[in-house]
């Protein structure tokens, strides 16, 4: 569990797509032409530099970045560490996806689309996309399940005050796994004008490694941030949440190569590196919740956002050659992370960040002393009317 | 046009020899696991279907529209497996050459050359795995080939010329003519991107060329077959095998096969 962390290279997949043994492109043949102008879409914009100042302005005076550290010296002390956040949450439309949303909605302008397709679990990155689109003039359709929908209706109103179409997928287990079920059936349809804008280091080649590039700003401002905060040094572990686990890629990548642990933090219920094998859905060969038979199984977290069965396939990697590791938590720790850090640092976290804040928690006797840097990827207001339901008069 | 070089399996031979007669090919698909559908298989090969295709269900098929997903949901729940399933087909006794459609992860999960000797094992001859394109089929395909089960690929409107003759390289048994730019599922009007479709692979492949998805009706499919050597028939099969029971899919599969056998489409 505590083993030394060994510092490594960021991959970059070659033309199959994979991280090690993980990623690749398993999408039905309609969508393969796709995915390959895709790829060369965006080899093409991210190595132009006018593409990049475009992104960077937009991230800059749009999205506010670069996004602050906030050192925690209340739950520090309480916790007996050195405990900083990189403020994720304080991006326009509250997490980090907006990071990933304005690079493809532009790259999608760039190849000519008129329409982007979303799936969205709790709702943020369908808001980020929706967001996106109304300033760039795309049109937008987020799919999201039916039991997101329920659960997150103040995320859908927004959507649909932003423009976009918000459309609940009610096969399956009518959550991430199911919206994203029915934004490829859309994608395969409609791809010759409709671009996916996907949420996380997930599905197929070049997705993994695409929205890992665009989330990276994350991991570059943080490791600078960090070293100008704390003398010089890195911390000594790195801390973010993993659904698809694209916050944690965005800021794992700029600790890659240096001594620091890198932890991703899963929800008891939807922890695929944790308790899966490896699988292949969603255009993916990743770590998956699966049966003996490969049928793809429901995940249940109380968050939205981590209720996904896979996970993005550059996690799985980084957990097979032992530079990440990634324990679970489970609900009743995440209530008690997300009332801690409300608590002692008035910050009112996602529930998907407060697993994080849980892990750190429990794991505060063991690092004693140590610096922990956490991605606080997005804000808990979505959560609020949730939490309310859950505590109601428990909140003393 | 392109003669295929490798040696054609039982299932391909057979549909060679059906296209050369200058008969039209039909292939009716029905989800594994449903109530009835042992029956429903047994009524379509006893009603004019050149092979049928047995849908492996699958708890995210991206491919399908609503009626498959919903029967593969309905198959699960009634606990089917690609175990149960096949073990069935091994006493079916039908005329016909079978064929599974499954996706990767059925395989995969399974092992490649576990699922590919179970599926030969069960009488199996081809396999249609829509969610493998050419670039990731390597594995699969030599399992398949080593247990002679002939691995159908699928073609797609969106394929640019270069691309479609490496695709056919890799087909045995028939190229799957991906009718339309969606998922399975029935519409009112054949796209016209089915023939277009059709069109371009006769051009390039003596392989038989079968077009599915989208093709709801006996009137679609002559249309289909004016051009196609064939059709292959989902969603408006497994609706009425979900809707009527499996006596309705004969009578359906009959209907559509004294379509595509109507002088019309023949003297094309």
């Amino acid at each position: 569990m505590n083993a030394k962390p060994v510092p490594t290279e960021l991959l970059t997949p070659g033309a199959d797509g994979r991280f090690g043994d993980f990623g690749g492109r398993y999408v039905p043949e309609t969508l393969v032409p796709a995915c390959e102008e895709l790829e060369r879409a965006f080899d093409d914009a991210w190595n132009d530099s006018l593409f990049r100042t475009e992104l960077d302005d937009l991230l800059r005076e749009y999205a506010g970045r670069p996004s602050i550290l906030t050192e925690c010296h209340n739950l520090g002390a309480q916790l007996g560490i050195r405990l900083i956040l990189k403020r994720e949450d304080l991006n326009h439309t509250g997490s980090h996806k907006i990071n990933s949303v304005l690079g493809q909605a532009l790259l999608a302008k760039r190849m000519g689309k008129k329409r982007i397709i979303a799936e969205t679990g709790a709702g943020q990155h369908g808001v980020a996309s929706a967001t996106a689109a109304a300033l760039l003039g795309l049109e937008c359709k987020v799919y999201m399940g039916a039991v997101d929908v329920e659960r997150q209706s103040l995320n859908v109103f927004r959507m649909k005050l932003l423009g976009a179409t918000v459309e609940a997928a009610n096969s399956g287990s009518r959550t991430l796994k199911d919206a994203v079920n029915e934004a490829m059936r859309d994608w395969v349809a409609s791809v010759e004008t409709s671009y996916y804008c996907i949420g996380s280091v997930m599905g197929p080649h070049p997705y993994p490694f695409m929205v890992r590039q665009f989330q990276s700003v994350i991991g570059k401002e943080a490791r600078k941030q960090f070293r100008t905060m704390c003398d010089g040094a890195d911390p000594n572990v790195v801390v973010a949440c993993v659904g698809g686990g694209s916050n944690a890629m965005g800021i794992f990548s700029g600790f890659i190569d240096a001594k620091t642990r890198l932890v991703g933090v899963e929800p008891a219920g939807g922890a695929a590196v944790g308790r899966g094998t490896p699988g292949v859905v969603h255009g993916m060969k990743s770590y998956l919740m699966q049966d003996e038979y490969g049928q793809v199984q429901e995940a249940h977290s109380i968050s939205a956002g981590l209720d996904y069965p896979g996970v993005g396939p550059e996690h799985s990697y980084l957990a097979s050659v032992g530079r990440a590791e990634y324990p679970s938590v489970n609900d009743q720790e995440v209530i008690e992370g997300f009332k801690l850090l409300a608590r002692t640092e008035g910050i009112i976290p996602a529930l998907e960040c407060a697993h994080a804040v849980a892990w750190i928690a429990k794991e505060a006797p063991k690092i004693q002393g140590q610096t922990v840097l956490m991605n606080l990827s997005g804000r808990g207001d979505k959560d609020v009317a949730q939490m309310m339901t859950i505590l109601g008069d428990k909140l003393d | 046009m392109k003669l295929a070089t490798h040696t054609p399996g039982a299932l391909e031979t057979r549909l060679r020899k059906i296209r050369d007669e200058g008969r039209k090919i039909l292939v009716p698909y029905i989800t594994g696991g449903l109530t009835g559908w042992v029956e429903a298989v047994r009524g379509a090969a006893a009603n004019g279907a050149d092979a049928i295709e047995i849908g492996i269900p699958f708890s995210d098929p991206v491919m399908d529209g609503p009626i498959i997903q919903m029967a593969s949901e309905k198959a699960l729940r009634d606990g089917a497996t690609p175990n149960s399933i096949l073990h069935e087909l091994r006493t079916i006794d039908v005329a016909v050459p079978l064929i599974v459609m499954c996706y990767y992860n059925t395989v995969f999960r399974a092992g490649h050359d576990r699922f590919a000797s179970t599926l030969r094992d069960s009488g199996v001859v081809g396999a249609i795995v829509p969610d493998l394109p050419l670039e990731e089929s390597v594995q699969w395909a030599s399992a398949a080939d080593k247990s002679q089960i002939e691995t159908v690929m699928l073609a797609a409107p969106t394929a640019p010329d270069e691309r479609l003759p490496r695709v056919i390289d890799r087909a045995r048994g028939f190229v799957y003519a991906v009718g339309l730019l969606g998922v399975t599922g029935e519409r009112a009007e054949l796209a016209t991107t089915a023939v277009a479709m059709a069109t371009r692979l006769k051009k390039i492949t003596d392989i038989p060329v079968l077009v599915g998805v989208g093709i709801s009706n006996a009137e679609q499919a002559m249309q289909a077959c004016a051009v196609a050597d064939g059709v292959i028939q989902g969603a408006s099969v497994v609706r009425r095998l979900l809707e009527d029971g499996p006596d309705s899919v004969a009578t359906y599969v009959a209907q559509v096969r004294a379509a595509i056998d109507s002088p019309i489409v023949s003297n094309r």
